[in-house]
């Protein structure tokens, strides 16, 4: 692990009886920087989020804070806040009480406490709403008197658990902005979990993708955004079209071999670690071109043609959608405009959109991922309901 | 709509009054009729059997009662005193144990609590019987320790199950969000549990002490003669056929009983009661 590593997670098992929730989990992360953890229900994220604040035991490994291993101290002295999904608000105290806790908690002065806690309400929006319970107040309120009652504190760390879900879609967008915004400003190291991908996109520096207890991939947003590193990564950041592929790989290039349902391509390896055989292939609905077909055996330049038949188009707004069949598979791919039903059509997939990874069931030496391989129409379902 | 009621014939013959007021004069008899009998009595001064109603009313029993040679006062006062040692001790023992069994997982929690009730199952009798032998032996037959813990082990169960559902119905997560910023387990017990269980804490406690105040064959067989109680006093006296004496002394166990409950009714919240016994 580096040195600059902040917070740092390592081998962390975590588990409730036999059944392990986290398995050997390392993860660093640096002094103010905004991590997202992502990943649909059931993936660990959330249950990592409470390891590192103290309220799970790991089984093994440990967590150090600034080089101090602080594994096995209750969560009162590990300097980090932690906001609830459920913002668990205190019933009994009112907006400014509650701010104002963690500070009197510390010994501070009444009219101390006072100021801090008037100081935050402006931050936060909050202000000539001190004397109100919970109760009184809005989902967005309340969402905010849950934040500031956490940077009351000034902790080292800012926990964050899905705090957005609970809100609607339009307080949603305000809140994400507010909260990376005043991350920034104050300086605080922020680990936010989320199963929302465009959350996690817009909020963090980096974004970690969990799958199964373990770490799927993590980087900037732009990177594993372009480069997803596996087939879960790439379904989960919304590519979710699938089609089966064979080809060579060697000299720089992948080779994809003609079918019924593609023409032959030459493309650029890019870094890719492929070995000859069958592909699997992803890519996102915005990421393809529709061209009606002209018979070329080749497309142009470094893309991939596929071959196939308009079902249905809608308009969701921006871009028509239109759901080919290519081959056994429904893609969607989107348009400018409409084509008709039942027209044949190419989509053309550029080099750069497109996803290519071997098939699993070709790879023996990675069987751990084998439930990855359970048909592309269960995955492109948990992907668009994430 | 108002042309389809002002249409309607303003009389309606419901014949249906007939039988649904003799059903509410009978529940009505049923539940005030033994009160009204009661208030009656602890106002009489004679009433004998042909009359239907008191030939003369008064308050003289109430002074009788009530004078410092009498005994319901020292009644009045021992029961009080009682009922007080009961609810302290028993809510000191029912906090900790509702706090613990709250907190712990369910099929646990329900045999636990299951354990609690099998006092209640036995016959009451035999039982006190046997404590009024076993405290004789340690020397607590007659004395006002004995009858605080036979009232104690009376009203444990109620104690320890309201106040496990009041303890229960406190959403984990307000207790972590306190843990998160700094508060010891002691303290976030003091500033956040404890205020949000009060309300049937109190319940709880008002229970037990209406359970001691009306509790009356366990102080049979381990207070008297020694340590006179209220109930123990209303027993001697319908015995001996004093009915107003009787009557008064109903009536003082009364108060109590419907101001509490009351009490209850205002505190005791659905998200608590949901949870008693679970």
């Amino acid at each position: 692990m580096s040195a600059e590593g902040f917070l740092r997670v390592e081998d962390v098992v975590v588990g409730y009886g036999q059944l392990d929730i986290l398995k050997n989990l390392s993860l660093s992360i640096r002094k103010g920087e905004f991590v997202a953890l992502l990943g649909s229900s059931g993936c660990g994220k959330t249950t990592l989020l409470r390891t590192i604040a103290g309220f799970n035991k790991p089984k093994s490994g440990s967590i150090l804070v600034n080089g101090r291993d602080v594994t096995q101290q209750p969560p009162d002295k590990r300097g980090m806040a932690l906001v609830f999904q459920s913002y668990a608000l205190w019933p009994h105290m009112t907006v400014a009480q509650n701010i104002g806790y963690g500070l009197k908690l510390r010994g501070m002065g009444r009219a101390e406490i006072a100021s801090r806690v008037e100081e935050l309400q402006i931050l936060l929006g909050l202000a000539g709403l001190g004397q109100r319970k919970p109760a009184a107040l809005s989902g967005g309120q309340r969402q905010r008197v849950a934040l500031g009652r956490a940077l009351a504190i000034d902790p080292e760390i800012l926990l964050l658990d899905e705090p957005l879900s609970n809100l609607d879609a339009r307080i949603r967008l305000k809140v994400r902005h507010d909260i990376s915004a005043l991350q920034k400003r104050l300086g605080i190291t922020a680990i936010h979990v989320t199963h929302d991908r465009e959350e996690a996109m817009v909020m963090a520096d980096r974004i970690v993708i969990m799958d199964a207890g373990n770490i799927a991939q993590q980087g900037t947003p732009e990177e594993v955004f372009n480069r997803p590193a596996s087939p879960f990564v790439a379904a989960f950041m919304g590519a979710e079209n699938v089609v089966a592929l064979n080809g060579r790989a060697g000299g720089g290039k992948v080779r994809i071999e003609p079918s019924a349902i593609n023409a032959e391509a030459d493309l650029p390896l890019n870094g890719r670690t492929l070995v000859d055989g069958a592909y699997e292939a992803r890519f996102r609905a915005e990421g393809a071109q529709l061209l009606a077909d002209d018979g070329t055996t080749r497309p142009a330049g470094d893309a991939l043609d596929l071959i196939g038949r308009v079902e249905a188009a809608s308009y969701p707004g921006g871009t028509w959608r239109h759901s080919v069949r290519v081959g056994d598979d429904v893609l969607l791919v989107d348009a400018p405009h409409a084509f008709g039903q039942g027209e044949a059509v190419r989509v053309r997939i550029p080099a750069e959109n497109l996803f290519i990874f071997n098939s699993q069931g070709r790879m023996p030496g990675r069987p751990q991922q084998g439930s990855l391989n359970e048909g592309g129409a269960a995955r492109v379902l948990e992907a668009s309901h994430a | 709509m108002t042309t389809i009621a002002a249409s309607r014939p303003a009389f309606s013959l419901d014949l249906w009054w007939i039988p649904r007021s003799i059903a509410l004069g009978l529940v009505a008899f049923i539940i005030f009729g033994p009160l009204t009998n009661l208030f009656l009595w602890a106002v009489t001064e004679r009433w004998y059997f042909p009359h239907a109603l008191p030939l003369e009313y008064g308050f003289s029993y109430w002074g009788r009662v009530f004078s410092p040679r009498g005994t319901a006062m020292e009644s009045l006062t021992n029961s009080i005193l009682v009922a007080f040692l009961t609810v302290a001790l028993a809510m000191a023992l029912a906090v900790p144990a509702g706090y613990a069994l709250a907190r712990l997982r369910l099929p646990l929690r329900a045999l636990i609590m299951l354990t609690f009730l099998i006092p209640q199952a036995f016959p009451n009798l035999p039982v006190y019987v046997n404590i009024a032998r076993l405290f004789y032996q340690f020397g607590l037959n007659g004395t006002v320790a004995g009858v605080v813990l036979v009232h104690v082990t009376h009203g444990l169960v109620y104690a320890v199950w309201i106040a496990t559902a009041a303890f229960a119905s406190i959403d984990r997560e307000l207790e972590e969000a306190a843990r998160s910023i700094g508060a010891s387990p002691l303290r976030t017990f003091r500033d956040v549990t404890l205020p949000l269980a009060a309300p049937g804490l109190l319940a709880s406690a008002i229970f037990v002490f209406l359970e001691s105040l009306d509790e009356f064959t366990g102080s049979y067989f381990v207070g008297a003669p020694d340590v006179n109680t209220m109930p123990l006093l209303l027993y001697t006296a319908s015995a001996g056929g004093n009915y107003q004496i009787a009557s008064i002394t109903a009536v003082l166990l009364l108060l109590p009983s419907v101001g509490f409950m009351l009490v209850i009714e205002r505190f005791l919240k659905s998200d608590v009661l949901s949870k008693v016994g679970h």
